[in-house]
């Protein structure tokens, strides 16, 4: 990438020194305040509450402790059960899990035929289709929890799972669609001619070229759905909260004396698992934060 | 290798009508050459062909069958595209052996057709390889060989060389031309190129918004175009047309070439092809090529159909082998390709012969050439 | 041709449309499901909801109607929905501005080629891989009243500082504010540094030949050619702040009292907890225009510009 300032870089201005300096401890300061947080986050969950209530947020801790951590995964309260978030974590998992596999493979096909198999109509379709990205679900919140009601799933991490796939299906439509949109009709043309269907050239022709988007995609998803919290709140009974739902319980729990110390370690854990997928692949995190941006 | 026979095929997108009736007779064996400006509907025609759209009315036969409704794998051609259309996550010799193993063909047999393509077009050791690592005219080869291993009846080529730098496109061209001339397959090869068309094609087809203009050989076309936009389309430089009303002057028919304020030519057309008596004081649009108006010509004495007239050189613009010289003729822009040695500079006069016999005259109104068509 | 052949002929050419037509309706079959899916449960589950919002629904959905009364009472007779959207406006205008101006500057330092660029992007961006939820734990730590940032400033020596926002009614909303531009200054960066490295070097060169200083290049040049990312920034933050359920539920659960109530948690908290479907339905109708009313237009343009583009 050629720099725009090649002209500014080569002159070694003393003034273009100074400004270079203020332009990099600027950018430091600001990643210390994006840093705090999280500082504050880890410092305050190794710590006693006795050291909380004598320190500050960021004073080193005197006694290093995982007992936060332990509670907070094995026995803290989350309203009347005591059993830390475990369960809700693994809840999670159980959600996550099949409704990105899910929403990820129909959003491939759909995105597929609105790119290579267009018909009459399927633009309007597609239109049609994109407008579920951009509802805020509160405007289906009634109907949704009267239908999982109806299929007796309300409540569970299935109907939890499957709403999450149906109002995924819009966002993974539009990822794959707009990605196979830059694959050349002239290669579909060619396969046709070369005697292969719909589902040879999916197989053969799209699927291997499509690594990159299915990561975007299924990292897009995850950190999605891992981090909801509406649904959760919404269809999820006591047993089938996910972690988010758990968490907020944790914090919000008004009995016995306030331990900051385990919220802490409870939002660490219900907090790194998207974080750790970000630090793997963040090329792919940021290229579905964009891609989902221009359009939403 | 099979014939086409096209007849009157339209198809709409929408409500744009982009080919209106066209018919086509292809022979066995010929390679025929779809050529016109972009958006004429040379590329429809072309997926029309291949059966990767539907047309809306008409009829398609390859052979003997008539294939409107059959899938383009059923077709039994094969299409090489312009920008080849490699499939970019198989190596070569996969996208090669890709079309047969769909149709199940044997393995031992699959093997032995890729290696003789590769080995006839010279990409044995490149097998291996993604079209990502090949060059431009190495994954145009792969393209032909990908075609050239199926056996097709017909070969379709959609602007298979417009991506090429232009040293290669005239290599390839060539090759081209060659590996029809060993194989015998029926071709039809679109471009936007007139060159390609002129020296590839057994016969061109010239179409503009959707109907074919002409179709005929590369030489008629070239020497007795049916209307204007033919003539003006085929030829580098461009035939120059030159608006004029015919006159009588002593018994003779003909027009007159106004070069300057002062100098006017009467140029008589008398021809036994062309005889322009019902067009005495009309208008009319004379066509000569820039070879036609020339410093002089070869067997130029006593010839009646070669008149002089003498011009203000406007601009020149050396060539090499010639020298384009642009003048003013009844107040157009008119090219003549003359010899190096004789062009005057620019403000000079300068003396330039017309080789009538091969004028060509239209009609304003209708744009079609006027005379005994051949 | 015998008459045998041309039968056989037919029956081969009749095999080969029905193939056809089968082939022609695969791609029809395969999204057939999630057109369906959508149409029920984004379009009808839409309709159902504006339907029910002319009701008289309480706990249980009741197919009455009684016109315009549950938009009556939200707009006339509910002073939460008012301190609700007003909430809302404050916050999307400090969130937006705060967040854009930010992004921006950030993402013109990092464009200066700074040395660990990689780094630093790492940094900025991570909070938008966190959920608001725990966002809102974290910063409902830090703005604790007693022990988290008043503590730590007054230790420093500062015995006098007070920092109480989360437990101010009338200033609670910014604490909302603070947390959520915490989160989202990262997606900004990512979107400027984007829209800035997509900007023709060209331009550039010539403005610097033209005698134009970096300053200059930014104000005159750079910054009104990410128009269009303005636009998307706006749109996106706007959607954000519509949709702000989930940081307010965790930071404040929408107090002290209702004081930090957004539309978002004022449906929730009517039709979940207070069992008033009808009245809850209402406001999410309005939360649904109002959405519609911002991304429509953009879409429209949007859709527009891509289609003339292909």
């Amino acid at each position: 990438m050629p720099g725009k300032m090649n002209v500014m870089v080569g002159e070694k201005s003393p003034g273009m020194i100074a400004g270079r300096i203020i332009v990099y401890t600027l950018s430091i300061l600001a990643a210390v305040y994006f840093l705090i947080p999280f500082f504050v986050m880890v410092m305050t969950s190794v710590k006693t509450l006795e050291d909380i209530k004598s320190g500050n947020l960021i004073s080193w801790p005197r006694e290093f402790t995982l007992d936060a951590w332990i509670k907070a995964w094995d026995s803290a309260c989350t309203g009347i059960n005591c059993e830390g978030v475990k369960g809700y974590f693994f809840n999670s998992i159980l959600m996550v899990v099949p409704s990105v596999a899910i929403s990820t493979i129909i959003g491939a096909v759909n995105g597929y035929v609105f790119s290579k198999w267009r018909f009459k109509g399927s633009e309007v379709l597609f239109t049609f289709l994109l407008l579920g990205c951009f509802i805020p679900f509160q405007i289906i919140l009634l109907p949704m929890s009267g239908m999982l009601g109806w299929l007796k799933i309300s409540q569970t991490i299935f109907g939890l799972a499957l709403v999450h796939i149906i109002y995924g299906l819009s966002f993974t439509s539009l990822f794959f669609r707009n990605y196979y949109v830059a694959i050349p009709d002239e290669i579909i043309k060619a396969a046709k001619i070369d005697g292969a269907g719909f589902f040879r050239i999916f197989w053969k022709c799209i699927l291997p070229v499509s690594a990159p988007i299915f990561m975007v995609v299924i990292i897009w998803q995850t950190t999605q759905i891992w981090n909801d919290f509406l649904f959760g709140v919404a269809f999820s009974g006591s047993e089938s909260q996910p972690v988010t739902v758990a968490l907020n319980n944790i914090v919000n729990t008004t009995t016995g004396v306030k331990e900051y110390n385990v919220d802490m370690a409870a939002a660490l854990i219900a907090g790194l698992p998207t974080l750790l997928v970000y630090i793997i692949s963040g090329k792919y995190f940021l290229r579905g934060l964009t891609a989902g941006a221009v359009k939403g | 290798m099979a014939s086409l026979t096209i007849t009157d095929i339209r198809k709409k997108f929408g409500s744009q009508e982009v080919l209106k009736g066209i018919s086509l007779s292809i022979n066995a064996s010929e390679f025929v050459v779809l050529v016109g400006p972009s958006g004429c509907g040379k590329s429809t025609l072309l997926n029309l062909i291949a059966g990767l759209e539907t047309i809306n009315s008409g009829e398609i036969k390859i052979g003997d069958d008539v294939v409107n409704d059959v899938q383009p794998k059923d077709r039994n051609i094969a299409m090489v595209f312009q920008s080849y259309a490699l499939y970019p996550n198989m190596n070569v010799e996969k996208n090669l052996s890709f079309g047969l193993e769909t149709r199940k063909v044997p393995r031992d047999e699959i093997k032995k057709t890729v290696d003789h393509v590769a080995n006839m077009l010279q990409i044995s050791e490149l097998l291996k390889r993604k079209p990502a690592e090949l060059s431009g005219g190495q994954r145009q080869r792969v393209a032909m060989g990908r075609a050239l291993a199926r056996d097709p009846a017909i070969f379709l080529f959609d602007e298979p060389l417009s991506n090429l730098d232009a040293k290669l496109r005239v290599d390839m061209r060539t090759e081209i031309k060659m590996l029809h001339q060993r194989i015998k397959t029926t071709i039809v090869y679109v471009t936007h190129d007139q060159i390609e068309a002129m020296t590839l094609a057994d016969r061109i087809a010239i179409m503009k918004d959707g109907v074919i203009q002409q179709f005929d050989t590369p030489q008629q076309v070239y020497d007795n175009p049916s209307n204007l936009f033919v003539a003006g389309f085929i030829g580098s430089p461009s035939m120059n047309f030159i608006p004029c009303t015919v006159i009588k002057q002593n018994e003779d028919t003909g027009v007159i070439f106004k070069t300057g304020e002062e100098t006017s030519f009467f140029i008589p057309i008398k021809r036994t092809d062309l005889s322009l008596t019902e067009w005495i004081d009309k208008d009319v649009i004379i066509g000569v090529r820039p070879e036609q108006i020339a410093s002089g010509f070869h067997l130029q004495e006593g010839n009646k159909q070669i008149h002089e007239i003498m011009c203000t050189v406007q601009v020149l613009e050396p060539t090499g082998p010639d020298t384009l010289v642009f003048v003013n003729i009844n107040d157009t822009k008119v090219t003549c390709r003359v010899n190096p040695l004789d062009a005057k500079q620019p403000g000079e006069n300068m003396k330039l012969m017309v080789d009538i016999s091969k004028v060509l005259v239209f009609d304003p109104d209708t744009k079609m050439r006027i005379g005994n068509v051949a | 041709m015998g008459k045998e052949t041309s039968k056989a002929n037919d029956k081969k050419l009749r095999n080969i449309k029905f193939r056809n037509r089968l082939g022609n309706l695969i791609p029809k079959i395969m999204i057939a499901p999630t057109f369906t899916v959508s149409l029920v449960c984004v379009y009808g589950f839409i309709l159902w909801t504006i339907w029910i919002s002319f009701t008289s629904s309480k706990i249980l959905p009741k197919y009455d109607f009684v016109g315009f009364e549950q938009y009556n009472i939200l707009f006339t007779q509910e002073p939460r929905w008012w301190v609700a959207s007003l909430n809302l406006f404050i916050f999307s205008g400090l969130f937006i501005a705060i967040c854009i101006a930010l992004g921006l500057t950030l993402a013109i330092f990092i464009d200066q080629r700074l040395r660990g660029e990689g780094v630093f992007r790492t940094i900025y961006l991570y909070p938008m891989a966190l959920s608001f939820i725990v966002t809102g734990t974290a910063w409902r730590w830090i703005m604790n009243p007693s022990l988290g940032l008043e503590r730590l400033v007054q230790q420093l020596g500062f015995s006098d500082f007070t920092f109480r926002l989360l437990v101010e009614s009338n200033v609670a909303i910014y604490a909302v504010v603070i947390a959520a531009v915490w989160q989202s200054t990262g997606f900004m960066f990512a979107l400027f540094i984007a829209g800035l490295r997509g900007i023709d070097n060209s331009i550039i060169k010539a403005a610097q030949i033209d005698g134009a200083s970096l300053k200059k290049i930014y104000l005159r040049i750079i910054i009104p050619s990410l128009r269009p990312v303005f636009l998307s920034a706006v749109i996106i933050l706007l959607h954000l702040s519509i949709k702000c359920f989930d940081l307010v539920m965790a930071l404040t659960s929408g107090g002290p009292g209702y004081s930090t109530d957004m539309p978002a948690t004022f449906m929730y908290a009517f039709a979940f907890n207070r069992g008033r479907l009808a009245f809850g339905a209402a406001s999410a109708v309005i939360m649904f225009i109002t959405v519609m009313a911002i991304i429509i237009p953009y879409l429209y343009t949007e859709l527009k510009g891509t289609r003339n583009a292909r």
